[in-house]
């Protein structure tokens, strides 16, 4: 059972039925899935959703496609971990950590390519694409095998070769395109026109973003049904950011909540893509594209497609936009990993790098309730901290390990 | 056929030149635009390009060189 209702523009307010399509015909803005919040009300309470499955399907009323038999690789309902170490070091009392890099490709994606996937398959589609530098292509491959569809993937030419093992192991097409970022961005947007195929991004995009506020839902679930008084976010393009706002507000609107939400969204980026952030700095609305050139590749989008919207909830939630250098990105992967034991893609050391400067500048206090979202896994991105590796070689005798490790007896 | 919706933009240098007429007028490339923006510092416009693949390839090429950056209405497509 599916409690949607119809596509509207975000911008113009024109409605189109739940076809597979991104932007509004008239204005070219794009659409988001309405729902019937009175029907859900009346499908849904706390103990319904804790007797659902461990996985993001527990919130199944909430997502756009018919829950019943999604195509399910057990994502979602990942830990949510109280810090105290990490915490202790910041000066915080209330410190959590969302560890999305245990999903069943070690990314968030899996949330969102679960419910584009299952849309797919249930609107027909035989096959399923991306283009994508990493998280994104593990988890439509991945989704792609559960359901038995094709898919094709699309990947720059120059892609570690860790990254190409961690797609191709489930079997889709790689195609690497050699040239530039923009050059395989056209290129999947022509093959987008051309071929008939579930983009996940692109057509399937509004059934595709939605799967991101089972970060929301989840949290305030495993807060005991409340919000914190402020989330750090990692983006690239914002839809997760303001998917993670709308899943607070919908707990709220059917009751599940019982406080209107007041978290205040402080978004992360890294200096090398942060076009968010600088409109926010700037004062202005208008997101510039850039071109991105950061070691946190899962986050360099040069042209984000929800920056404005991310952009009206920090206004509106009284948040904050930072970036840090790549230097902090490193720093903060290795004390996240030191202190809470969660080693973290680059996303991740963004976050971290952002809420010590939150903390730094006063915004978060030592007991407000803070949540940081971790979105991937470290193993992905293992060149990003090699520098950090420090290992000490010995001969194997007891004598050369004592020597070398400074021991004392 | 086929046919790309796209978002160009502009910086001030280029905001007073009929760049969109231009693109129609080089190329077999019909223009429909869909909404517009133009600030103190920038200008954008997202339009729809119509026609062959490869003309609208070649006016895409041609409309970079002359400094217009231009993106896909559905924000960057290659994801992390």
């Amino acid at each position: 059972m599916t409690f949607t209702t119809i596509h509207r523009c975000k911008e113009c307010g024109r409605e189109y039925p739940l076809t597979p399509m991104n932007v509004c015909d008239f204005c070219f803005g794009p659409v988001e899935i309405q729902y019937d919040y009175a029907e859900i009300k009346k499908h849904v309470s706390r103990k319904s959703i804790e007797s659902g499955p461990n996985t993001m399907w527990r919130y199944a009323p909430f997502l756009p496609v018919d829950g019943t038999n999604p195509v399910d690789i057990k994502a979602g309902f990942t830990p949510l971990v109280k810090a105290d170490r990490l915490g202790e070091m910041l000066g915080l009392n209330n410190l959590y950590l969302k560890n999305d890099s245990v999903n069943p490709t070690f990314s968030f994606k899996d949330r969102v390519v679960a419910v584009a996937a299952t849309a797919a398959r249930d609107f027909g589609f035989d096959t399923i694409a991306c283009a994508s530098t990493g998280n994104l292509a593990g988890a439509v491959a991945a989704h792609a095998a559960k359901a038995g569809m094709k898919c094709y993937v699309f990947i720059p030419a120059d892609l570690e070769l860790g990254k190409i093992i961690g797609a191709s192991i489930y079997g889709p097409n790689m195609v690497a395109v050699k040239g530039n970022y923009d050059d395989v961005n056209r290129l999947c947007s022509e093959i987008a026109d051309q071929y008939g195929w579930a983009f996940v991004n692109i057509n399937m995009r509004p059934f595709y973003s939605e799967g991101s506020k089972t970060l929301g839902y989840e949290v305030a679930e495993q807060l005991g049904w409340r919000t914190p008084d402020h989330v750090v976010v990692p983006s690239a393009s914002g839809s997760m950011f303001t998917k993670i706002w709308k899943g607070f507000n919908e707990f709220h609107d059917v009751g599940l909540i019982d406080d209107k939400p007041t978290t205040r969204m402080h978004m992360a980026q890294p200096v090398g893509s942060s076009p968010i952030v600088t409109a926010y700095d700037e004062g202005v609305k208008e997101v510039r594209p850039i071109r991105p050139n950061t070691i946190a590749k899962s986050l360099a989008i040069g042209n984000p497609a929800d920056g404005y919207y991310a952009l009206n909830i920090i206004e509106k939630t009284n948040g904050t936009a930072h970036a840090v250098p790549d230097e902090v990105i490193v720093e903060s992967i290795q004390t996240l990993a030191s202190t809470e034991g969660i080693f973290t893609e680059t996303a991740g050391g963004v976050t971290i790098g952002v809420l010590k400067a939150l903390v730094e500048e006063g915004t978060i206090k030592k007991d407000d309730l803070t949540v940081a979202y971790i979105t991937g896994n470290g193993l992905k991105t293992q060149e990003a901290v090699e520098s950090l590796v420090n290992t000490v070689t010995i001969d194997p005798d007891f004598a050369s390990f004592e020597k070398n490790l400074g021991m004392k007896r | 056929m086929a046919n790309l919706r796209v978002k160009f933009t502009f910086q001030p240098d280029l905001i007073k030149n009929p760049i969109i007429w231009s693109l129609g007028r080089e190329f077999e490339i019909v223009t429909n635009i869909r909404r517009a923006n133009v600030a103190e510092d920038q200008g954008w416009v997202i339009l729809e390009l119509n026609g062959e693949q490869t003309e609208i390839d070649k006016g895409i090429d041609w409309i970079i060189n002359q400094g217009v950056r231009v993106d896909f209405v559905e924000g960057d497509i290659v994801a992390g």
